[in-house]
């Protein structure tokens, strides 16, 4: 099962590597950890995606909770909540090629934000799924790089993690 | 204008400091030199590491948080071993480290080490300081955070430079504000209300205590509410000591090396009432039978104990005192069934076996159990890890005392430290360690702590040439090859502890060793008792 944690920290320094060394040391594996600060320059918040059964999860909350600098932790709903991720895709793109990929691009969204003579890069802001799409549909051309941010996530309507 | 070592005194003062265990150098010694002219005493260790223990023994003994100083790289990771020790065993400790300067923090100077960085997965919370007008801030947060919630070790890394910074003024907080912590003391109101619901329609309850209770000073109210509906109790290693050892309600403790008629009720029980217990392995084995088996009400001031181990029916998070009077208050009319209360006695009388002895040598578990009569009502027993922890804590009849061991780390080398942190604490007990003579080897050097602080602490050394526990496990497990376990027969410790200038003497049979520890109760100065020790005593009966 993945799940997606928002957790409210302090934004001083070494909390990061409190909470990733966590991870590592619990044995729990992340898809992804996003970190940015929040309305409140003195808090940060981090979303994390992890896999894990309900015993899992419910340790980590646990667990996050018990770090002194973690302010709140709450695991969104899936379906209830809007998650995003940004990603960078250079693409293998010799002339011949440029104007399928820039078609696909048109198709899914995505922005063209640099073109060379054998490449093209592609600016995407998605859910997980939708990257997946993308880069399944330019693979064929090469990719030669990609670059992703991680999942920000927010609860839909007025619920708020605070 | 104030330099920044004398406010780390002034803010161990404020905390109502008395005593500090450690050792000191060059990044630290701006702190020792502030040390110099106040009237905290400073216990000066014979390495790190027993600073770390010392204060440890001393924070029990007084029930408030131990310090201990060590300076940056080689003093700091030195005490990495006490730190986690006492965040296993939920010890409030305040842990000081002198750092380079912070202009040179990074670029690997001499003695530098990222002391936080290395203890973050056993510290409770570090703080690296990087202003002087912090450490006021920082030690009132670090005392709040060590004593309250689940207690544990905090340890605050000072470079050299904030010790000797100055600036205006010392002004000590009186209130901390930490959004990040706010324990939940108060135990929920229908969570409580499920438990008492829980044990009215139980027919075989049992009460499994564990450190919890003692750490939160709540032993007299689980007494009471074990005598008032006269359920069962049994306790952790940590939780030795929770009730009198001879308490008729008391089976003693249960797990891997505990009573079989302990762990024999547990497994019949079908209501558990687990108290400020984290059911680690050595204690429950298998955890997933057991929440088969029985109904579980976890009781513990940290939730990530709850369901952690063991799946729980009733979790309640909150002080052992409030939830326990809770508790008390709504069970008042409630008595355990005949039927249960029989068999209880039953398996208590049913499995009290014969030990077994070796001529020439000292039964160990007899001298314990005898030692027990021979002390004041309030000793302290300090037992090492090995099999000497597992025969004082099966053996050693608590009446008002207490029992120090390192039941969740484990860490051999504890008890000596521990008992001089304890005799600093509480100098009118008697205080007694019991080690092995691997673990002796392991803090021998505190001996030279002990005689220059004049400190009355009774040693006794159970002698088997032996790394005992490990042997018997290759007994057990691995065919009887003893591989690295045995010891050699030096050092005569009789002739080490007379070199420190300890009296001591060597016995092997239980008559003489009782002989002299009669003797010894009476004098005021430290004896090593040594008493030889046949290599097949059995941990357990």
């Amino acid at each position: 099962m993945k799940y997606t944690l928002s957790v409210l920290v302090e934004n001083q320094a070494g909390v990061l590597s409190k909470i990733s060394g966590l991870f590592s040391r619990r044995g729990f594996n992340i898809d992804s950890l996003a970190v940015g600060v929040t309305s409140d320059p003195t808090v940060s918040r981090i979303t994390i995606v992890a896999n894990g059964d309900e015993y899992v999860v419910e340790q980590l909350e646990k667990q996050l909770n018990k770090l002194i600098p973690v302010i709140k932790v709450k695991r969104l709903i899936d379906g209830e909540f809007i998650s995003r991720e940004l990603c960078l895709i250079k693409v293998h793109s010799p002339a011949a090629k440029r104007f399928e990929i820039i078609k696909i691009a048109e198709l899914m969204g995505a922005k063209i934000v640099d073109v060379a003579a054998n490449t093209i890069t592609l600016e995407y802001c998605d859910t997980t799924e939708q990257i997946a799409t993308l880069t399944d549909l330019v693979r064929p051309y090469g990719i030669r790089e990609i670059v992703r941010t991680g999942t920000v996530a927010i609860d839909k309507g007025k619920s708020t993690v605070s | 204008m104030i330099s920044g070592a004398d406010i780390m005194v002034k803010c161990l003062q404020a905390e109502g400091v008395d005593t500090v265990f450690g050792y000191p150098g060059a990044t630290i010694c701006p702190f020792y030199d502030s040390l110099y002219d106040s009237d905290i005493r400073h216990i000066l260790v014979r390495q790190e590491q027993n600073a770390a223990h010392a204060a440890s023994g001393y924070a029990r003994a007084k029930m408030k948080p131990g310090v201990c100083v060590a300076t940056s790289g080689p003093g700091a990771t030195n005490l990495i071993t006490g730190i986690a020790t006492a965040y296993c065993d939920s010890i409030p400790m305040i842990a000081i480290t002198g750092q380079v300067k912070s202009d040179l923090l990074g670029r690997d100077v001499f003695q530098e080490a990222d002391i936080t960085g290395a203890c973050e997965s056993f510290t409770k919370h570090s703080y690296l300081v990087s202003k002087t007008e912090d450490i006021p801030r920082i030690f009132k947060e670090a005392f709040h955070i060590a004593s309250t919630g689940r207690p544990g070790p905090v340890l605050i890394d000072i470079p050299m430079d904030m010790q000797t910074n100055m600036i205006e003024s010392f002004d000590y907080p009186e209130t901390v504000n930490i959004r990040g912590y706010k324990p939940n003391t108060k135990g929920h109101t229908i969570q409580v209300k499920k438990a008492v619901e829980m044990i009215r329609s139980s027919k075989r309850p049992i009460i499994v205590s564990g450190g919890g209770v003692l750490s939160s000073g709540a032993k007299l109210k689980l007494q009471k509410f074990a005598e008032i509906t006269q359920i069962p109790v049994l306790s952790t290693m940590m939780g030795i000591g929770v009730m009198p050892s001879e308490h008729p309600l008391y089976l003693g403790m249960l797990g891997t090396h505990g009573r079989r008629c302990a762990n024999k009720a547990l497994h019949e029980t079908d209501l558990a009432i687990v108290c400020g217990a984290r059911l680690g392995d050595r204690a429950i084995a298998s955890p997933d039978q057991m929440s088969e088996r029985t109904k579980i009400i976890h009781i513990d001031i940290d939730p990530a104990e709850i369901g952690k181990n063991v799946t729980v029916d009733v979790p309640i998070v909150g002080d052992m005192n409030n939830v326990l009077r809770s508790l008390i208050e709504s069970i008042e009319d409630y008595k355990i069934d005949d039927e249960w209360d029989a068999e209880v006695k039953d398996l208590k009388a049913h499995y009290q076996s014969k030990i077994s002895t070796f001529e020439g040598y000292v039964e160990p578990r007899t001298l314990i159990g005898k030692l027990s009569s021979m002390l004041k009502r309030k000793a302290i027993l300090c037992a090492d890890v090995g099999q000497n922890q597992i025969w004082c804590a099966n053996n050693f009849k608590i009446r008002e005392g207490r029992f120090f061991t390192t039941g969740g780390m484990g860490t051999m080398g504890y008890s000596i430290p521990a008992a001089i942190g304890a005799k600093l604490g509480l100098s009118k007990r008697d205080v007694v360690v019991v080690c092995g003579d691997g673990s002796f080897q392991m803090s021998l050097n505190e001996l030279s702590t002990i005689v220059q602080n004049d400190l009355n602490i009774k040693i006794i050394v159970m002698r088997n040439y032996r790394l005992g526990m490990v042997r018997e496990l290759q007994d057990n497990m691995y065919n009887k090859r003893h591989s690295a376990t045995i010891l050699n027969d030096k050092p005569d410790i009789v002739a080490l502890a007379k070199a420190y200038g300890i009296d001591s003497v060597e016995v092997s049979s239980n008559e003489d060793a009782e002989k002299y520890i009669g003797k010894i109760v009476e004098s005021d100065k430290p004896f090593v008792l040594v008493c030889r020790v046949h290599p097949d005593t059995p941990s357990i009966l």
